[in-house]
């Protein structure tokens, strides 16, 4: 290989480093130029004031209050679903399944975890119409609905941190409390889990974030652009996301359009500050199997 | 602890593998089950193959595949010399300083939300891409290959720097004793004994870029036709499942969206097919 040729693959790795890094600069920073002057709390409570909103006294009309409330419950209502049957899976696959199942099992999940999520809020889409037909002619898409089918996407993530977490520990970990006479399920539950919560809890959080960025899941299963605070499960709500992409289809004045750019920086940086937590737990447990091996 | 919580916890356990599996046979079997109609009716050669008409009776799913297969190829068509490009500034030209911080930066970027992409784009790269083409609105197959290529980057550099830095050192020090330059080291290296990794990596790639919804549906332009070049709109399957309007629930525009949802499904699981073979998920479990 010639000096040239050399010098020019060096030369192309560095013009596209720079290339990325420029392209998420300008990004973010158009972002944070149009949307930092429309943050202040008129944009998020409107004409009503602050307290009075939270303590749910009076609605809020024109601002983002009811989305971030909504998508804040939405959350909640999640992952209340998936964190028991996905940690309780993840010790399934990684302690009692046997051999002979776990490849099904495995596919099985890999699928679910590569699935489009507009497939799953399709699926959702289709329970509810399922339902209205066959049980209650009062079923639509509505919040639990939306939960329930954000659960199945982030269910994936939480079934494998759990499953890696404890099949990663240490051999001398795993075996030193059921050579002290521990039973199988109190290993698991006093000793393995515990040795290795902040990394399931980091996959916990990565969830969290994906729950509330995602918008094609929910924009099929009940969110809608108006609906105040959800006052049932069976009611439809507002959420950040798909705000956004609501009034970047329909804005009317120039104050909607800013208040597009304020929610946009809103849910960054929900989604940054979830981003970074989950990384700190992360290297906590990194550096404990340093110290520990 | 007595016997017969041990055993009732084991249940629990067992019941909660078994539901979350069943989702996606759930998940299939009611793809299945909404477009079944039409496979009964002998109309899915129809819906594969014409174009999308309601008012002449047509609802051909063909061109959101065309379109989803050009987007998607054009995004991957991006990225791939950008991830290749980053991956190897990361894991061997500069190991230090600007590639601890591009690799930084890689890892934010899977944090950010599609939505907030598309929604910049709307405003920074469609007026921009308006400019050049002169015609349209400029929201066209161009624009959303552009912003997919930066969502599906991190994907590719991740799984390439982590393809990379898995070269065994031994490989690397005898290239190294022979006088190999870092660029040597690369090309005759680290890229041919890593080259099952690049494929995984381009391959998952590919599937975010198939199954990704906003970004196609916001800024594509969803234009119901075959697009004929880089400045049409196009319409993908993702967007156009996005889009329902659910008014009849027995007419075929709407069971055509099952078709779409079927399609995705089926190529979800190719994925993961070509990932197995490629030994994609035994390589991620190790870790």
């Amino acid at each position: 290989m010639n000096r040239l040729t050399e010098h020019g693959i060096t030369l192309f790795a560095w013009i596209t480093g720079i290339i990325v890094i420029g392209a998420i600069g300008v990004l973010l920073s158009f972002l944070l130029y149009k949307g930092i002057p429309a943050l202040n709390p008129s944009m998020i409570f409107g004409e009503t004031r602050p307290l009075d909103a939270l303590l749910l006294k009076k609605a809020v009309v024109d601002g983002l209050f009811p989305a971030i409330a909504g998508t804040i419950l939405l959350i909640i209502t999640s992952i209340i679903w998936a964190i028991p049957i996905g940690v309780a899976s993840g010790i399934y696959l990684a302690e009692y399944c046997n051999v002979r199942w776990k490849p099904l099992f495995n596919f099985l999940l890999d699928v679910l975890a590569g699935i489009p999520s507009i497939l799953v809020g399709l699926f959702g889409f289709a329970i509810s119409i399922f339902l209205h037909r066959h049980l209650s002619e009062h079923i639509y898409p509505c919040f639990l609905i939306s939960s329930l089918a954000l659960a199945c996407l982030v269910l994936p993530y939480i079934i494998r941190t759990t499953e890696q977490s404890l099949t990663n520990l240490p051999f001398s970990i795993k075996t030193t409390g059921l050579a002290l006479g521990a039973s199988r399920l109190q290993n698991i539950l006093f000793i393995l889990i515990p040795y290795n919560l902040s990394s399931i809890i980091s996959g916990i959080i990565l969830a969290i974030g994906r729950c509330a960025e995602d918008t094609a899941v929910i924009m099929l299963t009940g969110v809608v652009a108006m609906a105040g605070i959800p006052t049932s499960v069976f009611s439809q709500y507002e959420a950040i996301p798909f705000y956004i992409f609501y009034i970047s289809s329909d804005y009317n004045s120039q104050q909607e359009l800013m208040q597009g750019f304020g929610a946009s920086i809103i849910l960054l940086g929900i989604c940054a500050f979830l981003f970074t937590l989950s990384n700190i737990l992360k290297r906590k447990v990194a550096i404990r199997f340093a110290t520990h091996t | 602890m007595r016997p017969s919580i041990e055993k009732f916890a084991e249940k629990g356990f067992l019941l909660s593998a078994l539901l979350s599996a069943s989702i996606t046979i759930f998940i299939f079997s009611f793809m299945f089950l909404f477009s079944l109609p039409l496979f009964k009716g002998g109309h899915i050669a129809q819906f594969l193959r014409l174009g999308w008409n309601p008012y002449d009776g047509k609802f051909g799913v063909l061109p959101m595949m065309v379109g989803t297969v050009i987007i998607a190829s054009f995004a991957i068509l991006i990225a791939t010399p950008f991830g290749i490009g980053c991956s190897a500034l990361i894991s061997v030209f500069s190991q230090r300083n600007f590639g601890r911080f591009l690799r930084k930066l890689v890892e934010f970027m899977t944090g950010i939300p599609t939505v907030v992409y598309s929604f910049v784009a709307i405003f920074l790269l469609v007026p921009l891409v308006r400019e050049i083409f002169q015609k349209g609105t400029g929201m066209c197959v161009l624009t959303a290959s552009i912003m997919l290529a930066l969502l599906i980057l991190p994907t590719i550099v991740l799984f390439l720097t982590d393809a990379f830095n898995s070269v065994p050192k031994s490989y690397l020090n005898a290239a190294e004793a022979l006088g190999a330059t870092p660029v040597q080291k690369l090309i005759y290296v680290i890229i041919p004994s890593a080259w099952k990794g690049i494929i995984s990596g381009l391959v998952l790639a590919a599937g975010r870029a198939v199954g990704d919804t906003m970004i196609s549906l916001m800024i594509a332009g969803n234009a119901l036709q075959i697009p004929k070049g880089l400045s049409d709109a196009a319409r993908t399957l993702t967007a156009h499942i996005a889009l329902i309007i659910a008014s009849d629930y027995e007419s075929p525009e709407f069971k055509s969206i099952f078709v779409c949802g079927l399609i995705l499904f089926v190529f979800t699981m190719l994925i993961v097919l070509v990932l197995r073979l490629l030994g994609y998920f035994e390589i991620l479990r190790e870790r």
